[in-house]
């Protein structure tokens, strides 16, 4: 709540620093550039703004209204009210950065245990802090990577079925530098992960992929990484923190960095952010890893406490020698991370993982099972998501799903032009059975009125 | 206050100590106590890597600060304490012994006489504490 200064408390201030009106203050800007006009309306009472802000969001359709196959890389999932409930408490919700430790340990604490829940869910040993989101965690990653070789392996190689917005990220990030990123395959989801190797050489400090891919696809990344290994460079893995519920973890693969986009876990769909950015990796390549990260110690009374750790790597206090412009982190979306976690428990998200499994292959079976509609790629284990061959181009399918009271999958032509009428579908414990009924049938529908 | 500033070595402004004998190259005792506690060293040479003078051969980090350690002369690596890593608290016990960082081939010794001795380098030292 904002609590403006009484006019008393402005004289008074105004008579220390010995100037007459507030107005005075500015004297040193210009004065044709002193009030700036702006176009703005009349003020809006309360009321009229909340009138107006409350028909704007009525325009859109949401998950709320509609039933949902839409992912790619942001999903439907339910959020449990005691996330909201936590996460808004003032403490949280308008708490600085825990630079003070001796007045921030609630934050710090849980930061703490975000850390630890990251590392227990991936199998790794160490996790910042939290980062902005899925995408720069891989920008992030590749960073780490050229850093932990000092420069002297300029190369990443990238796996064409990371998410599309991962890449393009990455591209931001490095394509007016000297270092190289080579995508292998890009634009060719057929590629084997295994054929990743052949661009890689003693140039190369990273190879990453994507679990499940950005197609839906599970594969068991072991080997790949000890033929990584052996070439000298490092593995990362970028995953979908609530598969790992059910799923082998990328650290026993043998990841030396895992990201994830953490938005599965508590956090809604929004539109489209804020989501959060999840990092680990090896203990010993903790000073490479670019972000804030909390300690545990004990402080002058041997009563444990915890604090931002490691800080000589960051840009505020070695700022010509930071491996990284990443400073922050999410704190407020990985606290609903970590109240998500924490409320579930490891058999919780299990179940959770199964309910989106289970729903995802009925799906998959029942679509499969239609005329004129195939899976694209029948031969790969999946998790919650999967490629769908249609009859019809996608775009004109969601169309008409609309009426249907449905959002349909991905349209995959628009990022792959060797897809055109492939559709990435999801399905989340979200989904119920007559929804998912619903969509064959409507699919079912739809093609055959085409070809009528 | 007084440090130690063994006689037969050679000193940088940086505060960084070369062996004019065989190039032994690491911070002074002035240095780890500027720093305070050391928590970690890295070399950032390798052997048979060339440096020029002033060029960065490691890192230092202490719970205060982290600096960087200048090659006093230009030189090539002949080796590096690998040890420092997992002993980062001899460099504020042993500055001169143990907690060496980089032992140089020097390439020019000519370059050493742009170097403080320790009498110079002793002053030095007082002169920045006022």
């Amino acid at each position: 709540m904002y609590t403006p200064n009484t006019p008393e408390e402005r004289r008074a201030m105004l008579e220390v620093i010995g100037v007459q009106r507030m107005e005075d203050l500015f004297s040193d800007v210009p004065a044709k550039y002193r009030y700036p006009q702006m176009n703005l309306p009349p003020a809006m009472t309360e009321m009229e703004a909340a009138e107006e802000m409350q028909s704007l969001a009525d325009a859109n359709l949401t998950v709320r209204d509609f039933a949902s196959f839409l992912g790619a890389g942001a999903y439907h999932h339910y959020v449990p009210a005691v996330v909201d409930h936590i996460l808004r408490r003032g403490e949280f919700y308008t708490a600085y950065t825990p630079y003070q430790p001796e007045v921030s340990q609630g934050t710090l604490h849980a930061i703490f245990e975000f850390q630890s829940l990251v590392c227990a869910l991936t199998g790794m040993e160490v996790s910042n802090a939290s980062m902005y989101d899925g995408a720069t965690a891989v920008a992030e990653a590749v960073n780490m990577a050229y850093h932990v070789f000092r420069g002297k392996r300029p190369k990443a190689v990238l796996s064409s079925a990371l998410h599309p917005q991962a890449l393009a990220t990455v591209h931001t990030y490095y394509d007016a530098s000297d270092r190289e990123i080579v995508v292998p395959h890009e634009g060719d989801p057929t590629a084997d992960p295994m054929s990743l190797l052949d661009a890689v050489d003693d140039r190369t400090s990273l190879v990453m992929v994507q679990y499940p891919d950005f197609f839906g696809r599970v594969y068991d990344f072991t080997e790949l990484a000890e033929a990584v290994h052996a070439k000298g460079a490092l593995f990362g893995i970028a995953v979908n923190p609530l598969a790992l519920g059910l799923l082998k973890a990328p650290g026993d693969m043998g990841a030396d960095i895992v990201t994830a986009e953490g938005q599965p876990l508590g956090i809604p769909l929004s539109f489209g952010g804020p989501y959060l950015g999840i990092f680990a990796t090896r203990k010993k390549y903790v000073r490479k890893m670019a972000g804030r990260i909390v300690g545990e110690t004990v402080d002058t009374r041997g009563q444990r406490a915890y604090v931002l750790t490691l800080t000589a790597r960051e840009q505020h206090i070695r700022r010509a020698r930071a491996t990284s412009n990443i400073c922050t982190n999410n704190a407020l979306m990985a606290l609903a991370a970590t109240v998500y976690l924490g409320l579930l428990g490891k058999e919780g998200l299990r179940k959770v993982a199964e309910l989106n499994y289970h729903k995802a292959h009925y799906a998959a079976q029942r679509l499969a099972g239609l005329e004129g509609y195939e899976l694209a790629f029948p031969e790969a284990p999946f998790f919650n998501e999967f490629t769908l061959k249609t009859p019809l181009p996608v775009a004109e399918i969601n169309r008409r799903l609309l009426d249907y009271g449905i959002f349909g999958g991905y349209d995959l032509s628009q990022d792959f032009p060797s897809l055109d009428r492939h559709m990435l579908v999801a399905v989340t414990e979200m989904n119920t059975k007559d929804e998912i009924d619903l969509l064959a049938a409507a699919l079912d529908e739809i093609a055959r009125e085409a070809a009528a | 206050m007084s440090w130690k500033v063994p006689p037969h070595l050679k000193y940088t402004k940086n505060d960084e100590w070369i062996n004019p004998e065989d190039g032994t190259v690491g911070i002074t005792d002035y240095a780890q106590a500027q720093l305070s506690d050391v928590v970690y060293v890295e070399i950032t040479v390798s052997e048979g890597e060339e440096v020029q003078k002033g060029d960065i051969v490691a890192t230092v980090e202490s719970v205060k600060a982290a600096a960087d350690v200048y090659a006093p002369v230009s030189g090539t690596v002949v080796a590096t304490n690998d040890e420092l890593a997992d002993t980062p608290e001899v460099v504020n016990s042993d500055p001169y012994g143990d907690a060496w960082m980089v032992r140089l081939e020097i390439a020019d010794p000519a370059e050493l006489d742009e170097l403080m001795d320790a009498e110079a380098y002793a002053k030095y030292c007082e002169e920045r504490e006022h």
